[in-house]
């Protein structure tokens, strides 16, 4: 007389199920994430969690400067992601961008040190986009080709671009400091503004975000409409079906890759030339690494992406407001921001898998 | 003239870190767990053994006792244990568990955990309320980094041996166990088998869910502590936000960098916290920019490691072959 123990659970994977429920299923997690985040908040400040939310409304729209920053914050994040989200769609795990970007913030900003004061304005400034994208181009394209030829793992190679990156930056910075021993370069070109971008009317930030906004809609339509977009995906289904059909899976890799190193090079060209018109070590900011997460968030949708990367753009505003009145770190957004990704990615659980009770009792054995 | 005993030992100091990261990050990558946390849960190890130790001292201070060598040592250390088993558990919970892609997880933890121990850096005297002008745990430090006995009356060999920390010799000790463990007995071979094939594992009978969630806790165990050697030994005790840096990751590069084996970490370390501090001895003068390249060392001789183990494609050099994939025993 043995009992067999049966499982209380057990679980399998669902079929397709409609669209709608699983953005259904996705807010929930949200909004759990939320009220998390919301009591999470009231223990560290005393605050009351309405006015937790208040305070994150106010710190995003109470003004329009907060405003135009915040659709500048979204815009930089989205373009970054958007560079991710054809690379994760081919299972390509490029965690690189940070490093991506840096190098066309240096690219950008040499142009403008070096012959600033030689060229005419406008030759400056398509001067510094070709070398802004082709130098984040050279830094995705580096570990796409040694995992095309190779097979070299691509995950541990961008990361370790990153640092290569960044410590070429900080060698820059130091070469290139005013004034000597500063160790920064501050804002290059202050009496010229030769390389900067203009202006739209009285919008510092318009032009970036306009910008953004067609690379958006350009990468919807390259996704989902084209032949290089399709072969991206039959690439990230399955690799020895892309084989099958005739796709030239090491070129695919190459070539989506200098797309996607192409546009961190450009978000850096914005980044530089259209804000802050220096380069730093931290002018990236981690966002190389938030993109990753914005880019999966988004399930590579480009028009999903935007929701993304406002949520944590605005999150991240807010919490530096509740951080600033209680005069607390500013690292608090940070806290946040992963508490709310850990629900989200758990959630993709219940999308893509049920839970099946089994019914107890039933099967003990005699 | 390049002063040896006083590198060496710098080099040492700063290599422990990266050796408690990469012992555990080895331990964890061989179940098939790219866990890209170890950053975070660094800074998460480092912040709770310091909120430990913050709250011993001032206790400690309240009612005017003299802090206890023993308790002062065991309670940060099983705080920072604690909170990067957390860490751990919730890296498996969401990876093994809900079979959420490892990479993004990663990177969540690693944003959660710096935020976490930069925000309680920058907040804890402010939440508490203490008096205090900045979180400077000195007498914490003092048990943490108490020396050998005979480091100072041996000389160069005291200097180069006998002068570090506890935690200093508990690095090297666990990366050495680690690499027994790994390559010689049967939990390690149970181990690998899970890292290179879980289904092969789990038809051979192998529970492949609780492999990988025992090593990657434990794994994020060791990792942690070296973030708490950093804060305690390292810095004596003073919390600076950020100021752990890019070391999380160094670590996992030296993972690379020693194909897998934690014995070969040992050195390996040192030769990488030599890397990272060679700028201070090699005379540049007046050019401080190239120290700045020095620093980009590490990185690239790993890149080249990277590169070349999968030109060599040798079988025992290579990546565990799941890493980084989740595993679901009814898909196939």
């Amino acid at each position: 007389m043995s009992k067999v123990k049966t499982p209380r659970f057990h679980i399998s994977k669902r079929g397709i199920i409609p669209r709608r429920q699983t953005w259904l299923i996705r807010g929930a997690a949200i909004v759990l994430a939320l009220i998390l985040c919301a009591i999470i908040t009231t223990m560290m400040t005393g605050l009351n969690p309405v006015k937790v939310y208040t305070t994150i409304f106010e710190g995003n729209f109470s003004t329009s400067r907060r405003i135009w920053v915040l659709m500048q914050n979204i815009a930089i994040l989205l373009a970054i992601s958007l560079a991710m989200a054809p690379a994760y769609k081919m299972r390509f795990w490029n965690i690189g961008g940070e490093g991506q970007v840096l190098v066309g913030c240096l690219a950008t900003a040499a142009c403008m040190i070096v012959i600033g004061d030689k060229v005419p304005n406008a030759v400056l400034i398509i001067i510094m986009l070709i070398a802004a994208v082709a130098a984040g181009a050279v830094w995705a394209f580096i570990p796409a080709f040694f995992k095309a030829k190779f097979n070299t793992n691509e995950t541990l190679f961008t990361l370790m671009m990153n640092y290569v990156g960044l410590q070429l930056v900080a060698y820059y910075v130091i070469v290139w400091e005013v004034p000597k021993g500063s160790g920064k370069i501050g804002i290059i070109n202050q009496a010229t503004q030769a390389g900067w971008l203009p202006q739209i009317g009285s919008y510092k930030y318009l032009l970036n975000i306009l910008v953004v906004a067609v690379i958006t809609v350009l990468m919807y339509i390259y996704m989902n409409y084209t032949k290089q977009g399709y072969e991206i995906a039959v690439v990230g289904e399955s690799e020895n079906t892309a084989r099958y059909v005739g796709i030239n899976v090491g070129k695919v890799i190459m070539r989506t890759l200098i797309l996607s190193g192409a546009i961190c090079g450009l978000t850096g060209f914005l980044l530089v030339a259209g804000t802050n018109h220096t380069v730093t070590t931290t002018l990236a900011g981690g966002r190389g690494f938030t993109a990753v997460m914005v880019a999966w968030m988004g399930k590579f949708n480009p028009v999903a992406m935007i929701f993304a990367s406002f949520l944590i753009a605005f999150l991240e505003q807010g919490a530096s407001e509740i951080s600033t009145m209680y005069s607390l770190n500013q690292s608090f957004s940070d806290i946040l921001t992963g508490i709310i990704i850990f629900f989200i990615i758990g959630s993709e659980f219940f999308i893509n898998y049920k839970l099946n009770f089994n019914k107890t009792g039933e099967k003990e054995a005699q | 003239m390049f002063d040896l005993v006083s590198f060496i030992p710098r080099a040492v100091s700063q290599s422990i870190p990266l050796l408690f990261g990469s012992t555990g990050e080895t331990i964890t990558e061989k179940s098939g767990n790219l866990n890209l946390g170890i950053p975070g849960i660094m800074y998460v190890g480092a912040m709770s053994g310091v909120i430990g130790a913050f709250f011993y001292e001032q206790a400690c201070k309240n009612s005017g006792s003299s802090l206890n060598t023993f308790i002062a040592i065991l309670i940060p250390l099983v705080c920072s244990i604690i909170g990067s088993a957390l860490m751990g558990l919730l890296y498996c919970f969401l990876t093994v568990t809900l079979r959420a892609n490892q990479n993004v997880t990663g990177l969540a933890m690693t944003t959660f955990g710096v935020g976490f121990g930069n925000f309680f850096g920058g907040s804890l005297i402010k939440l508490t309320g203490s008096d205090v002008p900045s979180i400077a745990l000195s007498a914490t430090s003092a048990c943490f980094s108490r020396t050998l006995p005979g480091a100072k009356s041996t000389g160069a060999f005291g200097k180069l041996i006998l002068s570090y920390g506890f935690l200093a010799y508990a690095a090297i000790i666990i990366a050495f166990i680690a690499a027994y463990i790994l390559k010689s007995t049967r939990v390690g071979l149970h181990l690998r088998a899970v890292g290179e094939n879980p289904a092969t594992a789990d038809a051979a009978g192998i529970n492949v869910t609780k492999y990988k969630y025992v090593s990657t806790i434990i794994g994020s165990m060791i990792a942690g502590l070296g973030g708490l050697y950093y804060v305690m030994d390292y810095t004596s005790g003073v919390w600076s936000n950020d100021g752990f840096g890019d070391r999380g990751w160094l670590a996992i590069a030296l993972v690379i960098f020693t194909i897998w084996r934690p014995n070969i970490s040992v050195f390996a370390s040192i030769l990488f916290g030599g890397l990272y501090i060679l700028y201070l001895y090699i005379p540049t003068g007046t050019n401080l920019a190239i120290k700045e390249i020095y620093k980009m060392l590490p990185y690239i001789v790993t890149i080249i490691v990277l590169i070349i183990i999968s030109i060599r494609n040798k079988k025992e050099n290579q990546p565990p072959a799941s890493l980084g994939l989740p595993y679901f025993r009814e898909d196939r």
